[in-house]
């Protein structure tokens, strides 16, 4: 009977004092140290958009080998290709890249194979994503030994 | 009765004698039952009318016709209009016919051409339909741009998308067309259909 009265004495002290100490400590997201999820943003204002997480960034994508077609930093899988349109030119084959402000098809690509420059992408290399891929953020399906040029 | 029509319409037309026969009152029948009779006639005819105007703004309706089926149809199953993530699909009334009454009317007006070349077979084969089909599609891009893609914003609203989840791209240049005033279909042509060749040059003339 007297070690449950302890124990229980005991009980009540130990919250007390819990109780003392959680109150009596500061809870200010300004104090240097300490950060609330909003960072050092005071209420009236608004913070800066965190990074948005996406596999196009709309930014080019290096190339890792001198021979290697530029990849594709962007969503392909709704363009037409077919014998009537090719609608990645409307981007990128000129004038449209200028209005567009997208990259220019090569050149090399309006020769056809008797070496004759034509005013249109050469049929040989009509179908874009034969060589030109687009790519997305994941791990490697299967895992591989390949280094880009400038891995070292 | 009989005398008095054959008096005011002598030697006058059908028209004439139908005429006086309702715009005098009746002998023989009474209020009521003319009122009642009316009423069904009414509910019949303008519940006909209705019928079969939702009857017509139907996808099973509009794949009747082997135009239609074996050309858009098949071409519009290929794409996320018909086919996505989410189980919402817009069939062909949705994009091709207006919501609102007088426009839906217009709209069914307009329609009786397209029978009138049915019938003619103006398109009634695969390569007639291909040499057609920038003009078609032409007449189509016109009629949204007109329309400020009236149709597309039945679903579709500058105002509900989030373009933080949008491709950078696509954020600029909704950005940009809201800007600008632009509407759906200076851009978004051929997103439920293949487009004609020489879309390209087509489009410039329109935007």
């Amino acid at each position: 009977m007297k070690t449950l009265i302890k124990g229980g004495l005991l009980g009540i002290g130990l919250i007390i004092v819990a109780a003392v100490t959680m109150t009596t400590e500061p809870v200010n997201s300004q104090e240097p140290g300490i950060q609330s999820l909003r960072g050092h943003v005071a209420i009236a204002d608004e913070g800066a958009a965190g990074e948005l997480k996406s596999q196009n960034t709309g930014q080019l994508l290096g190339r890792a080998y001198r021979q290697q077609p530029p990849l594709i930093p962007h969503k392909v899988e709704k363009y037409q290709i077919n014998l009537k349109v090719n609608q990645c030119l409307r981007c990128h084959d000129w004038p449209y890249n200028v209005e567009e402000n997208a990259p220019k098809v090569s050149e090399t690509h309006y020769i056809d194979r008797n070496g004759v420059a034509l005013n249109n992408v050469t049929r040989g290399r009509w179908f874009c994503t034969q060589c030109h891929v687009p790519q997305i953020q994941a791990r490697a399906l299967i895992p591989n030994t390949f280094r880009s040029a400038f891995d070292e | 009765m009989n005398d008095q029509q054959s008096s005011e319409c002598k030697d006058k037309g059908l028209f004439c004698r139908m005429w006086l026969t309702i715009s005098r009152p009746s002998a023989r029948y009474a209020l009521g039952t003319l009122m009642s009779v009316g009423v069904v006639i009414g509910i019949v005819f303008w519940g006909g009318f209705n019928w079969s105007l939702e009857i017509t703004n139907t996808e099973e309706f509009c794949i009747t016709c082997h135009e239609m089926e074996q050309n858009v149809f098949r071409e519009y199953k290929n794409t996320i209009h018909y086919s996505n993530r989410t189980g919402v699909r817009a069939t062909c009334p949705d994009c091709h016919v207006p919501k609102t009454w007088i426009h839906k009317i217009a709209r069914k007006i307009k329609a009786s051409n397209e029978l009138y070349h049915h019938f003619l077979g103006t398109i009634d084969t695969r390569e007639k339909f291909e040499g057609k089909r920038l003009e078609l599609a032409t007449n189509v891009w016109n009629v949204m741009k007109e329309t400020d893609s009236r149709e597309c914003r039945n679903c579709h609203n500058f105002e509900y998308m989030d373009f933080t989840t949008q491709e950078k791209r696509s954020r600029e240049r909704h950005e940009t067309a809201i800007k600008e005033g632009q509407t759906c279909i200076e851009c978004h042509k051929g997103i439920a259909h293949e487009l004609p060749a020489g879309a390209f040059e087509a489009e410039k003339t329109l935007n």
